[in-house]
């Protein structure tokens, strides 16, 4: 495994992502959260959300995507969020993910990653921060 | 019934290991629309010095949800699914998971904390291999809303 080299701070990777209903029941089956707020419309209101809300651990998943493309999924050894606004997916026309990352700092053999990710124009997450590892 | 404030240190007992399987990976990445192809292909995985295919960094919600179940079905914590809104989450890993790990999750009530009526519970679950050996941390702050007046 060669080393990441080259990366200076404030380089960006951009990337949109696409969320539907079906990616919705897709994590659910795939990750056993099966929380109904993630597919039914009525449950959904029943508890006073504005609709069906993707599952933040979907929206943190697609989210990290940019960078494991970029450094590799083994290189990842720190990935945190904070949920800060939920992303209502619209049965029709789903939800648009829009993901900034951008090289925070370099430390000794690794890289912070600072994902900025939007919805609407609003912020989704904060403190959305990946510590990958560029040596060896 | 607020959370119970005597559960910050509780810990719960191992979940029974957890094989991770190949398709489980697959599908998961999927789900999580990960293409890089260590998570797909056996042969690209391999090359690269793993077993098998490694799975995304947020995998280890699978075990980690195991763990919260504990909690949930503990009557004594008083914490209500319906109740939960996600606060924040975060992965420290030792190592990728792998398919073929099997894994045990542990899970600590590291706090509990009033928040403007809301309780903030914050929990983490050290997932270990069949070896007993660190694989990954996964730290989560559980909002617990207060029952309307």
């Amino acid at each position: 495994m060669s080393a990441l080299i080259g990366l200076e701070v404030g380089q960006v990777v951009e990337r949109d992502i696409a969320l539907s209903r079906e990616s919705l029941v897709r994590y659910a089956g795939a990750s056993g959260d099966f929380n109904p707020i993630h597919y039914r419309d009525d449950v959904a209101a029943s508890v006073g959300l504005p609709g069906v809300l993707a599952h933040g651990m979907l929206t943190m998943g697609v989210a990290v995507q940019p960078v494991v493309d970029w450094a590799g999924p083994e290189r990842v050894l720190d990935y945190q969020v904070r949920f800060t606004r939920p992303v209502v997916v619209d049965p029709e026309t789903g939800a648009a993910l829009h993901v900034v990352a951008k090289v925070g700092q370099l430390g000794e053999g690794t890289a912070r990653i600072d994902l900025t990710v939007t919805s609407a124009e609003q912020t989704v997450l904060g403190k959305a921060q990946v510590v990958v590892k560029t040596d060896g | 019934m607020p959370v119970n404030p005597e559960i910050q240190g509780r810990q719960y007992p191992p979940t029974p290991p957890y094989l991770v399987g190949r398709e489980k990976v697959r599908e998961f990445a999927r789900a999580v629309q990960a293409e890089h192809p260590l998570h797909h292909d056996v042969d690209a995985a391999r090359a690269a010095g793993h077993a098998d295919v490694i799975a995304p960094p947020t995998f280890p919600i699978v075990i980690q949800q195991l763990t919260w179940n504990q909690l949930l079905d503990d009557p004594a914590a008083g914490i209500v699914l319906e109740r939960i809104v996600h606060g924040d989450q975060r992965f420290t890993a030792t190592r990728a998971i792998v398919a073929g790990d099997e894994l045990t999750g542990q899970l600590t009530v590291t706090r509990v904390r009033s928040l403007g009526g809301n309780d903030m519970v914050t929990c983490e679950t050290r997932v270990t291999d069949a070896a007993g050996e660190h694989v990954v941390t996964a730290t989560s702050s559980l909002v617990v809303a207060g029952e309307p007046a």
